[in-house]
């Protein structure tokens, strides 16, 4: 069935809930109203108050008794209202989701999802537009995941909540509404740590994640046009990270852009990119480049401004371009 | 009203006087441990042993959780854990049940005997206590939860977050203050412009209680009382148990640098090991023999976990990268 992005948040997580009792929903307004986006509209008219709450406005709180309520039984599925606003939360994500495993020497475990709607390009300004996933795609022990097209967003989502440990699960707002695709009514699993080439392509290779997969693919489509012929591998997770997928692509095509919507210093780019030179630098035909925000520290309001900032398929088409010329 | 002091019988009275001891025992030779060179670092639970112990009796052990900090030691061995299982961990071993060596001295935790792990951010544990009440309540099982913290630890934003949150959802929770007066070298009257933690608890609409955290009795009966609130679906309470802690903050700690030997002293007559063994000689529960007894019973324990742990082998160097992620079952 054809749906948007958003309609497959909401359809996964009905799924879900429906398969397993065990699965709460709870967050800032995810109730009654169905979340700011609607991810979760509908849900508590099926499930109930007790599944599906309103909690105080409190982001460690939401997250600190996820993990306490993980712990005793259930799954937690949190929402952070938008990523911007996840800072309060991070002592509880890092220092305890991701650590309970490895400090208890693996006798407990919080099988927590904690979704958060993230990115830019929808006029949010500095505080709902910000790209996050490079602080915590440093923590071990947790798992990021950010799916670019609605049939991984069910596979993902999926097998995120069956997973036995913390997943932040990163959902590009600007997708909700703008990306539509067929996703099976039949549940599956997209195993978390295996890369997907969206485009075979034997010039240039993009590798990218979230949102700016489908930009890519609109610059790659463009590009073919042109005669140049560009290979798009969609990581899905860069927590866990399918080091084998970015490696053969960089060895197929020798050339290698890497393009994420955060900004360039510290971005998750700089971790692809060294990878591709420590394991694949002899197969390389060009240096390695990266396309990414741009290093000011959030996205502003105006549309000049924000257009400006944002990583869009021309952007993308001119640096493939330029690379594959090298 | 349910009776809150049900339960206390002789035995149970005697048990709980010789947790105490066993905690104060065990405590001692963990500074003689760290003088001697054999551990790094020494949490105490020196002075809050009646707080610890009692709460503890007061709940339903095995089926309630427990969501301690590193001051619990008294705590951990009344929910069950065994000295030599304390001393593993202190000496980093690879047997030991709370972190298999992982983890500094005094962070506790057992799924076994409902005790949550403990990490050193304070106070994050309390929304974790809420977290676990919260899903207590949604299965509809009669558990409930209880989370310690110091009083400098309230300052901590995640202390107003968790009562909030338990308040709001009526968890079955009970947040037990350890008010030793101190936070490391940082009085009380700096933490906070209101003599007592347990007033914080009006401004979420539960109760707050104070009590003689020296007198077990008195701990016992607040926390039953809790509980039984909790589990009849009221919702949670703050408990305040004004100590003392009668050694430094830890081993690295000098304690002469922020208060008199005087305040120390006269703390020290207010000793909930002494005061307890006086109530229980009025009661003719303990005479000298039975008080010796106590004694060698506890000495004999903490020398046999002294010398189980100081043979237990060390973590395998091999193991570092294990447990990061859930590991399959084969
Ligand atoms: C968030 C955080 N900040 C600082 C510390 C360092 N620290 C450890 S214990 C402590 C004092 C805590 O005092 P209190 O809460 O009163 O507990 P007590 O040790 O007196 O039982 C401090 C500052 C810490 N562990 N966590
Ligand atoms: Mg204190």
């Amino acid at each position: 069935m054809a749906m948007t992005y958003l309609e497959a948040v909401r359809e996964t997580l009905r799924q879900e809930m429906r398969r397993d009792a065990r699965i709460i929903i709870y967050g800032e307004d995810v109730g009654v109203r169905g979340g700011v986006f609607r991810a979760t509209e509908g849900l508590q008219d099926e499930f109930g108050e007790d599944r599906v709450m309103d909690s105080p406005l409190a982001e460690s709180a939401i997250i600190g008794t996820a993990i306490g309520a993980a712990i005793n039984g259930l799954r937690p599925v949190p929402e952070i209202q938008f990523a911007d606003f996840i800072f309060p939360a991070v002592n509880q994500i890092v220092q305890e989701a991701a650590r309970i495993r490895y400090r208890s020497n693996g006798t407990f475990g919080v099988p927590i999802v904690i979704r958060a709607p993230y990115g830019g390009g929808i006029h949010g300004a500095l505080y709902h537009s910000q790209s996050i996933e490079a602080f915590f795609a440093h923590v071990p022990g947790l798992k990021v995941v950010m799916p670019a097209t609605p049939y991984d967003v069910k596979g993902l989502l999926a097998a995120s909540i069956e997973d036995e440990d913390p997943v932040l699960f990163l959902e590009h707002k600007g997708a909700y509404r703008s990306i539509r695709g067929d996703v099976p009514d039949e549940r599956y699993l997209i195993p978390l740590g295996e890369a997907e080439v969206k485009r075979e392509g034997t010039d240039v290779s993009i590798i990218s994640w979230g949102m700016t997969v489908n930009s890519s693919l609109k610059a790659a489509e463009n590009l073919a046009k042109q005669g140049v012929s560009v290979e798009v591998l969609d990581l899905r997770t860069i927590r866990p990270l399918d080091t084998e997928a970015i490696l053969k692509t960089a060895k197929k095509t020798g050339k290698v852009l890497v393009v994420h919507e955060d900004n360039l210093t510290g971005g998750f780019g700089g971790e692809v990119s060294a990878l591709i030179a420590e394991h694949a630098l002899f197969h390389l035909d060009a240096p390695i480049r990266r396309l990414a925000g741009p290093d000011v520290p959030a996205m502003p309001y105006a549309p000049s401004l924000e257009h400006a900032f944002l990583v869009t398929p021309e952007k993308i088409e001119a640096a493939a371009k330029d690379l594959a010329a090298f | 009203m349910a009776d809150v002091s049900e339960g206390l019988t002789p035995e149970v009275l005697m048990d709980m006087y010789y947790h105490m001891v066993l905690a104060r025992v065990l405590d001692d030779r963990m500074w003689v441990m760290n003088r001697l060179g054999r551990a790094p670092v020494v949490y105490s639970s020196n002075g809050h042993e009646a707080t610890q112990v009692a709460s503890a009796f007061a709940l339903d052990r095995g089926h309630d959780w427990v969501v301690p900090y590193y001051r619990d030691l008294a705590l951990v061995l009344a929910m069950g854990m065994t000295p030599r299982d304390v001393f593993l961990h202190l000496m980093g071993r690879a047997d030991d049940p709370n972190s298999g060596g992982r983890q500094m001295p005094a962070h506790w935790g057992s799924v076994d005997l409902k005790i949550l792990t403990t990490g050193s951010v304070v106070t994050t544990q309390m929304m974790h206590a809420a977290g676990i009440a919260l899903a207590a309540k949604l299965k509809h099982e009669p558990t409930v939860a209880m989370a310690t913290f110091g009083e400098g630890s309230t300052s901590q934003g995640d202390f107003h977050e968790a009562l909030n949150f338990a308040a709001v959802m009526k968890l079955p929770a009970i947040f037990l203050n350890e008010n030793n007066g101190y936070a490391i070298s940082v009085p009380a009257r700096k933490q906070m412009a209101v003599p007592d933690v347990a007033a914080r608890a009006q401004g979420y609409g539960i109760p707050g209680v104070v009590v003689d955290g020296n007198d077990p009795i008195k701990v016992f009966e607040a926390v039953r009382a809790a509980a039984v609130r909790a589990r009849a679906g009221e919702g949670p309470t703050l408990i305040e148990a004004k100590t003392y802690r009668f050694v430094p903050h830890s081993s690295d700690d000098d304690d002469r640098a922020y208060r008199s030997r005087e305040e120390v002293a006269e703390a020290k007559k207010h000793d909930p090991l002494v005061v307890f063994e006086q109530e229980l000689r009025e009661q003719h529960l303990l005479d000298d023999a039975q008080h010796k007894a106590v004694l060698d019973r506890a000495k004999a324990a903490v020398d046999d976990a002294t010398e189980f742990a100081d043979t237990a082998p060390d973590p395998d160097p091999s193991t570092l990268g294990r447990h990061v992620y859930h590991e399959a079952v084969l």
